[in-house]
């Protein structure tokens, strides 16, 4: 067996790092593609571009009007006040549900969390309708509820209500111990052990909860209006669209669909995303 | 349980004739698994004194975590009681502050300022400018004044447990429990814990319960130590180490007292030639 040589020991004086500078900036290209609206915008200038490529090679105005028809259907319709007025329409119904939603989610998780009964009835009414599609219950709640708002909000809570109630129990369920009883330590409990301290260690769930309840909200307000428009003689975004199908202005079709997805990234990317970015993103409890 | 053991020194502390703070009388606490009850510890009984730095000592499973935990509050005696200024304890509350072991023990959704002030505010122990101006106080003890608005995902290990001590110590509990809380740093880390541990201590004059699994952390943050049996847990001795400090490290009395503990721990007849630290994982108890 060798032996290995012993190395010489020595010491290094140190002396304050100047010459190198602590931090640098990135490049500009680096910078700008680190700003995510951008990158998303690229996307989306892209997908207009193939669009319309499509579009004019398929030469079809009835089938497929290209991107630059729609645009000015689009315009047209918001000059003259006709899309605004039913974006309105469909969008203060759907606060509505969405908020009614939100309201009876949170009674039902905190009764799951607080009590034996409540846990079961949760997942008994979770399994049971989350998988119902909120539309089939519409003709119900028009006998129930009549022509009118209240058939609608009806369908929304539902829409909103189990998959906001299953992912909040989730986050819920997902708080850890510690948290808990550092919560119980300080004479927390019931709804203000919830509120001061489940609460906020589920809302990455929560948010995520909240954002397919308002999809999910979304798509059944525009489906129900489709089948059944003017609820209220005004009608919404939906009944748009179907009165315009039927009319063969296909254009203005793409424009009502132009909005619903508008309405969609407008809120995932202004209310959704500052939401995160103020709260999980800030406490390093969400990437 | 009173026979003084052979070849250890009287305690030369004066006799306090004051009733002692905390008084743990032949509780035996047990805990439930979905199919069985497990009893964690068996008769044990103690008492603690004012500006006592009471350590629980003993192997993996002997329940000194859930003896701690029985003394915040957490779980209900079987047998037995605990008197707290002579009231029985009953719930976790204020008056008894725990420091985890766990580093989620902070809401990362408060700021370190916030986290210090949480109890104070949730207690209704202060109002907002006087529980602001109490933690600024001790986060400057534990030398985290400049980080008062640093969220927590942003500390080291290290900090993250002495804004924990800082909180609890905010909150002027009549008994301060930690339950292993430098088990989760490294080595040198926790070295420097054990020391700021002991000048706060030396400062404030708190009373002190801590559980531990390491012999020599025992010895070194503790005056007086119990020695708890293996499962189920029961009172094998009290030692006094109030003669250690960080200084006594390594010194031969000090080897001598880890040695005799560790014989007292695992009833060997000879003392082996493993070093008596043992690295032994806690359970964690479930209820």
């Amino acid at each position: 067996m060798t032996t290995t040589p012993v190395r010489q020991e020595y010491e290094v004086q140190l002396e304050p790092l100047h010459s190198v500078p602590l931090e640098r900036r990135l490049p500009l290209a680096q910078r700008l593609w680190q700003l995510g609206w951008l990158r998303k915008a690229v996307i989306l200038v892209l997908l207009a571009v193939v669009w319309e490529g499509i579009a004019r090679y398929q030469d079809n105005d009835l089938l497929l009007p290209s991107f630059l028809q729609t645009a000015v259907a689009l315009w047209d319709g918001l000059a003259s006040g006709e899309l605004p007025a039913k974006v309105g329409v469909s969008l203060i119904i759907l606060l509505k549900g969405y908020l009614l939603g939100i309201v009876l989610a949170f009674g039902l998780t905190s009764l799951a969390v607080s009590t034996q009964f409540g846990r079961d009835l949760l997942s008994t009414l979770t399994s049971m309708f989350n998988p119902l599609p909120a539309i089939a219950l519409l003709p119900l709640a028009l006998l129930w509820f009549g022509l009118g708002d209240n058939s609608l909000i009806f369908v929304l809570v539902h829409s909103v209500l189990w998959a906001l109630a299953l992912n909040t129990y989730a986050g819920f369920l997902g708080v850890s111990e510690t948290l808990r009883m550092a919560g119980r330590n300080y004479g927390l409990r019931g709804l203000r052990l919830v509120l001061h301290v489940l609460v906020p260690a589920a809302l990455p769930s929560i948010l995520s909860g909240l954002k397919i309840g308002w999809a999910f909200a979304w798509r059944t307000l525009i489906a129900a209006e489709l089948v059944f428009g003017a609820s209220s003689g005004k009608g919404g975004l939906g009944w748009y669209i179907f009165q315009n199908r039927n009319e063969l202005y296909t254009d203005k079709v793409f424009a009502g669909l132009a909005v619903v997805i508008i309405i969609g990234l407008l809120v995932e990317s202004l209310v959704f995303d500052n939401l995160e970015r103020l709260t999980v993103r800030r406490w390093g409890m969400q990437r | 349980m009173t026979v003084p053991l052979p070849g250890h020194a009287v305690s030369n502390l004066s006799r306090v004739d004051t009733p002692p703070l905390l008084q743990v009388d032949n509780l035996s606490l047990e805990y439930r698994t979905a199919q069985r009850v497990v009893r964690a510890t068996h008769q044990v009984g103690f008492e603690i004194d004012r500006a006592d730095r009471f350590v629980l000592l003993g192997p993996s499973g002997c329940g000194k975590s859930t003896l701690l935990k029985a003394v915040a509050g957490f779980i209900a005696p079987s047998e037995g009681q605990i008197l707290l200024e002579g009231q029985a304890v009953e719930g976790p509350g204020p008056d008894r502050i725990v420091v985890f072991q766990e580093f989620d023990q902070l809401p990362p959704w408060k700021t370190v300022k916030q986290n210090v002030m949480f109890p104070l505010l949730v207690s209704g122990v202060l109002k907002r400018p006087e529980a602001e101006e109490r933690a600024l106080h001790y986060l400057e003890k534990v030398g985290l004044g400049a980080f008062a608005d640093a969220y927590p995902h942003t500390l080291s290990g290290g900090m993250k447990a002495r804004v924990a001590i800082a909180r609890a110590l905010a909150t002027q509990p009549k008994i301060l429990l930690m339950d292993e809380p430098f088990a989760a740093l490294d080595a040198l880390t926790r070295r420097k814990m054990q020391e700021e541990l002991l000048l706060l201590w030396e400062e404030v004059r708190f009373t002190l319960l801590f559980v531990t699994h390491s012999i020599e952390e025992a010895l070194v943050v503790g005056n007086r130590i119990l020695l708890l049996s293996p499962h189920p847990g029961r009172v094998r001795a009290e030692v006094h180490s109030h003669q250690y400090g960080l200084g006594s490290l390594g010194s031969s009395d000090f080897q001598a007292s880890a040695q005799r503990i560790h014989r007292l721990l695992f009833d060997e007849a000879s003392v082996p030639e493993q070093a008596p630290d043992l690295d032994f994982g806690d359970i964690r108890i479930a209820y």
